[in-house]
């Protein structure tokens, strides 16, 4: 599996730059360029994420996320949810580096090959951090106004949560 | 939308600090917030510097209308009437490339590649467009065929088959991104109307 995996990045950049070669584009000069414009987006950017940084990092650090987990259990119980993933689907909307730690301490916890432990991996593999998503890419063009984004995303994680948890049964023969 | 949450979280945060008795480690985490933001947007800085250049000979050179041919089925449901030799099209189609191989570093930066492309013809630059917003959609569900972080976690933690939970993770995802795209439909119709 590593073996494989690791040639898909490299793989990659030395496929797209022989194509550029072989098409007869400068591709030295034409990677600085585009690598020049990359770093406007970046200073565009930091607004927005220092305003999202701060939100997570106050909701995690002033303990109001564990809160969180805490009330929203019994809705994760009536979803078909194990209980034991259930801080995972509240952080990973929010924030990415907080739902990779979650998400080793259920493995830790509970076992890699436990069902917590494969809906907790389906979940990772098939969801992304909605917020982050959304302030990083609508922030880096200055959109202000995101209109009905939030509430389809949203949605979308609901269904990928349940899904997970259902894929399990269905895949692996077991009941939760 | 967004200002309701970011106004909603530091409240709600404010409230469980005062409660739990957590408020020096949310006075120390409001310090901490500024530095890491600006943490990430180095971290951030490398890899999108990185992959707007060889997204740059990429578009030169004619491989984004290559890749955006081949995923044409999707971009025609996702995106209706959207020019598949444009630019947005060829950057959406990386991102989407990207996502599927499991680069997440990479699937942001080309991500922003499409975002200013398809925000350099939108008339009303403070609001999303319909595209954006089911781009963004399509990213918060992003659909992996090789969940390469996830994979090497479990196997770090000794699972049997590292890879086992890959059809469950398509379905899931699948699930996700229907769901997601046909809400986003819906609420464009509703808008039109």
């Amino acid at each position: 599996m590593d073996r494989f995996t690791v040639y898909i990045l490299p793989s990659i950049v030395v496929f797209i730059v022989l194509w550029g070669t072989f098409k007869g584009v400068k591709v030295f000069d034409c990677f600085i360029e585009g690598a020049r414009d990359g770093m406007k987006t970046v200073v565009g950017l930091l607004p927005s994420l220092l305003a999202l940084v701060l939100a997570v990092s106050m909701m995690r650090d002033s303990g109001a996320l564990n809160s969180l987990v805490m009330a929203l259990s019994p809705v994760a119980k009536a979803l078909g949810i194990p209980r034991e993933v259930m801080p995972l689907t509240v952080i990973s909307p929010i924030s990415g580096s907080g739902s990779l730690t979650v998400f080793e301490n259920i493995l830790k916890t509970y076992g890699v090959d436990s069902i917590a432990g494969r809906v907790a991996s389906v979940i990772m593999g098939s969801t992304e951090t909605t917020f982050y998503a959304i302030t990083v890419y609508f922030g880096s063009v200055g959109i202000k106004r995101t209109r009905y984004t939030v509430p389809c995303a949203l949605a979308a994680d609901l269904t990928s949560y349940i899904c997970s948890a259902w894929a399990v049964k269905m895949f692996f023969n077991v009941n939760i | 939308m967004m200002n309701y949450i970011w106004v909603g979280l530091m409240v709600f945060a404010f409230i469980a600090a005062a409660f739990q008795g957590n408020m020096q480690q949310l006075s120390n985490s409001v310090i901490q917030g500024g530095v890491d933001a600006v943490q990430l947007c180095i971290t951030l800085m490398g890899s999108i510097c990185l992959w707007g250049g060889l997204m740059r000979i990429a578009q030169q050179s004619g491989l984004t209308t290559v890749i955006s041919r081949l995923l044409s089925p999707l971009l025609k449901i996702a995106f209706p009437g959207m020019d598949l030799s444009s630019h947005e099209a060829g950057a959406i189609s990386m991102n989407i490339t990207a996502n599927l191989l499991g680069l997440g570093n990479a699937a942001t930066p080309l991500g922003l590649e499409a975002m200013k492309h398809l925000q350099a013809h939108n008339p009303d630059t403070m609001t999303a467009t319909n595209e954006m917003i089911t781009f963004v959609v399509l990213n918060s569900a992003a659909l992996h065929l090789i969940p390469s972080t996830v994979a090497l976690l479990r196997q770090q933690f000794g699972a049997e088959n590292p890879l086992d939970i890959m059809p469950a993770s398509w379905l899931s995802s699948a699930a996700a991104l229907t769901v997601g795209i046909t809400l986003t439909k819906i609420f464009k119709r509703r808008v039109e109307r």
